[in-house]
């Protein structure tokens, strides 16, 4: 029903898509409300965002503090160049891990789609390295979890190819 | 080929040999075209292409002089586990999003509009 579609472009974009039951002002303010961010923009399971600014404005200052509980934790910045309610957000944000990657810019819109919104990320690298290295990295982040399907994953597959 | 998981796993733990596999998903290199983009030594990238090669997710062919690397079927496998897990973790964000739009939903519209 609502899926989500994530795929390269050229040599520096990366477009995500997903459409979501609620209408345009309510999924634009779940992305710009600071208390609404902390309830779902927190990656794999048992990790948490104690610290959550966000000034939706243009100039505004962003900044995300994920924490596992344990010990490990990492942080987002960016600024807000330009939002128009509810339809459109253009922003730059970067990791750190602890140091900066290069900025991505972003540019999210919010498309009435019957009684619900199709939401369509627009990321913008700086060049195609930067983006390999984007996606390798967010990889990373689900990866501890999937480690045990990836084992079966790889098992099979050297089945498969046993006489390769 | 059977496939060594703990080389798979070690190999797959460092982001440079993520970098570089990610980068030969596109299109096959050669050591020389991979030193440029990675700003590394030859030596340095040479080593981790030995690394992801005794793992069995790059090979290399001969053409003249060259040895251009490229992804075996297994680096093509483990890249797209790579890019599914990513699409997880993005997804798991939404589903719990779906919730708090569903909550939001519930919750009659305030009059007034006030700030």
């Amino acid at each position: 029903m609502s899926q989500m579609t994530l795929r390269t472009e050229g040599e520096t974009h990366v477009i995500v898509t997903r459409r979501f039951a609620a209408a345009p002002h309510l999924v634009y303010r779940a992305h710009t409300d600071p208390k609404l961010i902390q309830t779902w923009l927190l990656g794999p399971d048992g990790w948490t965002m104690p610290v959550c600014i966000n000034e939706a404005k243009p100039g505004g200052r962003i900044r995300y503090e994920w924490t596992d509980g344990k010990g490990r934790g990492f942080h987002l910045t960016g600024e807000y160049f330009d939002l128009r309610p509810y339809s459109r957000i253009v922003h730059v944000e970067r990791m750190h891990f602890p140091d900066p990657t290069p900025d991505n810019h972003v540019e999210t819109t919010f498309e009435a789609d019957g009684d619900g919104t199709v939401m369509t990320m627009r990321m913008t690298l700086p060049d195609a390295k930067t983006r390999a290295a984007m996606l390798a990295t967010g990889m990373e982040t689900g990866m501890e979890a999937s480690y045990a399907r990836l084992e079966g994953m790889i098992t099979s597959s050297s089945h498969d190819r046993s006489h390769v | 080929m059977q496939l060594n998981l703990d080389a798979v796993f070690s190999a797959l733990a460092d982001p440079t040999r993520r970098a570089i596999l990610a980068r030969l998903a596109k299109h096959e290199a050669t050591v020389t075209e991979l030193t440029e983009p990675f700003e590394m030594s030859q030596p340095a990238v040479s080593q981790h292409l030995k690394v992801l090669e005794e793992a069995g997710l790059v090979a290399r062919r001969v053409d003249g002089a060259k040895r251009p690397r490229r992804l075996t079927h297994e680096g093509v496998d483990a890249m797209d586990e790579w890019l599914g897990t990513l699409r997880k973790a993005l997804e798991t964000n939404y589903e719990r999003l779906d919730g708090v739009l569903a909550t939001m939903n519930r919750q009659p519209p305030k009059k007034g509009r006030e700030r």
